[in-house]
């Protein structure tokens, strides 16, 4: 599903981060570990296609979900208004009305009772929850999270590791980071420590 | 492997270009020496002053090569720019954002000389004439260009981002041209033109000589700034330790 | 892979963006009374003398209409790069350029055609001669376009740095520079009874070179900022 070789990649002339490889197949959840600032956004980046690899390759035969730092959410649109946009832009699996199926995903992630306020009333964990809807409406087999559970209460977390576990166990697979305190919880998982490209130059 | 990419990929390398191009810059410097000499002497001394304008047209040898070659460094900017973004090859990028300063230096001069050939010709320093109009948008686009590249942190995003804009400005250079060159015949019904179109042999020559040796000019400045550039650039990789330790000439 | 059509995903683009700016409508009517009042400091300035102001009058119009566009240019990707929406748009797997041209039909239709429809009230208070006047709008109604597109590529160019808007000014005025002779002469040429469809020619050939090529530019150009 996803097949890393010898990926490195150069900001300021200096790797970013040590080369990794790794392989990913179906139904398995990669955990991308390290420091902060050791290139955990960068790598996700790059597998999701936003940046050019310096050297390697990335094997990756179906286009990625990337859910990133930034929630893509719309300061004067409502949550309802941002999630519909969303599923008409991004495009997904629909099998009821769009409002009903939006109506749903809004209450599966737990924003129901602020769903029709705008989106700059909304709290860090809100929008979080509020960015991570579509996982619940898309498609894409190979999900990049980047830092997932930041901002998220006990509740959420344990909803977004519910997700998780339901696309792997549809055959999905996932990339994950995360700096460390917060680590999916009961899952088979590879890791892949990443380590800054900067001090072995040094 | 496809021979062009071979070759795209052998002149993509830094060091290889480091050491061609200081091989290179030599030559170009004396070519640039002897046709300046040559093109001076038949300019200043040999070619006949002009029966309307005297002795202030010999201004004339040093601001025509320079508007030319502002054109055309824009137009290489362009073309450099445009393998830079397709194929990502970093000397091109580095050829392109070097240019730019080179190309920005002779619009100035290109600006100057004409204004102070314009004050004994129609007796103040700045008329909107196409040409020098022309010249001082071109000015403004090249300044763009180098704006655009300082106001990005990262190198690489900076010149790419710059060779888009040579690639923009390159594009609508030609329309501005015209456009302007159209303009000014518009408003002016006869403006003193520069006596182009019938120009006598003494007076092709120096410009002739003149204009090659902006040209090698422009080539060997180029050439070293960019290969400064790829020092700077690279001062930690191998190459260039080896290079400073006296390893590799 | 079960991706949106293309004119789906381009009509809820356009959707989204005429209910942000209906949202935030205080804010687009900013550029307009900056034309406005960039209008109105020309007879402050040079006198309010009719035939003065007649012969101005194609020129002044074109350049506030000018300075008002770019005014607006810098917010035209600004929220959707600062908010990640941008980086979601390039993933979709739609054609970026596609995308980019949906956010400059947007942009022309709420500060582009609203310049247009001002157009004869400048007009007015230029004292432009009646015979000018629609060929003014008609190449407002022709150029405008070209500002929205070619300002894109500025717009995109420096999206990701903080303070593009300077930068913007600079990288785009240059390149209006024929658009503005041409638009200017037209409306001339019309007041002194002169032949004026060569200029508006122009110009639209102008605008359907723009339209061809300023949305790919605009695209790599976003990836760019991206990157």
């Amino acid at each position: 599903m996803l097949s890393v070789s010898e990926l490195s990649f150069e900001r300021y002339f200096e790797p970013v981060f040590e080369p990794v490889s790794f392989e990913l197949g179906t139904g398995s959840l990669l955990l991308v570990t390290g420091a902060n600032g050791c290139g955990k956004t960068t790598l996700l980046r790059l597998l999701a296609g936003l940046l050019e690899p310096s050297e390697g390759e990335i094997k990756c035969p179906n286009r990625p979900l990337y859910a990133g730092h930034n929630p893509a959410i719309k300061d004067d649109l409502s949550v309802e208004e941002n999630i519909r946009f969303l599923m008409r832009f991004m495009g997904g699996r629909c099998a009821k009305s769009e409002l009903e199926q939006c109506q749903e995903i809004i209450k599966e992630i737990g924003l129901a009772p602020v769903a029709q306020q705008e989106g700059r009333t909304l709290s860090a964990g809100q929008r979080k929850r509020c960015s991570l809807s579509r996982l619940l409406f898309c498609d894409e087999a190979l999900w990049l999270l980047d830092e997932p559970y930041s901002n998220l209460d006990r509740e959420g977390i344990a909803m977004l590791d519910e997700i998780v576990r339901g696309h792997l166990d549809d055959g999905g697979s996932c990339v994950m980071t995360t700096h460390g305190s917060l680590r999916p919880e009961g899952f088979d998982l590879q890791e892949c420590f990443l380590l800054s490209g900067r001090e072995q130059t040094a | 492997m496809n021979p062009i990419y071979l070759f795209f990929h052998k002149t993509g390398s830094p060091p290889w270009f480091y050491r061609f191009a200081g091989k290179l810059i030599p030559w170009l410097w004396a070519g640039f020496v002897v046709l300046t000499a040559i093109g001076l002497y038949l300019g200043l001394l040999r070619a006949p002053p002009d029966y309307q304008q005297g002795e202030s047209v010999r201004i004339m040898y040093l601001h025509v090569p320079a508007a030319w070659l502002s054109m055309m460094i824009y137009g290489m900017m362009a073309v450099t720019g445009f393998i830079a973004l397709v194929w990502r090859i970093r000397i091109m990028e580095v050829l392109t954002i070097s240019s730019a300063p080179v190309g920005a230096a002779f619009t100035i001069i290109a600006l100057v000389t004409g204004s102070l050939w314009g004050r004994p010709t129609w007796g103040t320093y700045w008329v909107w004439d196409a040409r020098l109009t022309s010249e001082l948008v071109l000015l403004f686009l090249y300044i763009g260009v180098i704006a655009l590249y300082n106001a990005y942190d990262e190198p690489r995003k900076a010149a790419r981002a710059a060779a888009l804009m040579a690639i923009v400005g390159a594009v609508n250079l030609p329309i501005i041209h015209y456009s302007v060159m159209w303009w000014n015949t518009l408003h002016q019904g006869s403006s003193i033109g520069t006596s182009g179109s019938s120009i006598h042999p003494s007076m092709l020559w120096p410009l002739v000589f003149m204009a090659f040796a902006f040209k090698f000019y422009y080539g060997a400045n180029l050439l070293s700034r960019a290969r400064l550039k790829l020092l700077a650039q690279d001062h930690r990789k191998r190459w260039v330790q080896e290079l400073l330790s006296g390893k590799e000439k | 892979m079960s991706q949106p059509a293309l004119s789906t995903a381009f009509l809820a683009l356009l959707r989204r963006d005429f209910l942000l700016a209906y949202r935030r409508r205080a804010e687009l009517l900013q550029p307009l009374v900056f034309l406005l009042v960039v209008v109105t400091l020309f007879p402050l300035g040079v006198g309010p003398s009719p035939q003065l102001l007649a012969k101005i009058a194609p020129g002044v119009i074109w350049i506030a209409a000018l300075l008002a566009t770019v005014l607006s240019l810098d917010s035209l990707f600004r929220s959707d790069y600062e908010d990640g929406t941008l980086e979601q748009m390039v993933l979709s797997g739609q054609p970026l350029a596609l995308i980019a041209l949906a956010r400059i039909v947007a942009h022309w239709l709420v500060a582009g055609l609203p310049i247009i429809l001002l157009s004869p009230l400048l007009a007015l208070w230029m004292n432009l001669p009646d015979a000018g006047v629609p060929v003014l709008i008609k190449s407002l109604a022709i150029g405008t376009p070209v500002l929205s597109l070619i300002g894109a590529i500025g717009g995109a160019l420096t999206v990701s740095l903080k303070r593009g808007g300077q930068l913007l000014s600079l990288l785009v005025f240059p390149l209006y520079v024929p658009l503005l002779i041409l638009a200017t002469s037209a409306v001339s040429a019309a007041v002194s009874g002169l032949p004026y469809n060569g200029q508006l020619g122009l110009i639209l050939a102008g605008m359907i070179a723009a339209l061809t090529l300023a949305p790919f530019a605009t695209a790599a150009a976003l990836k760019l900022s991206l990157s």
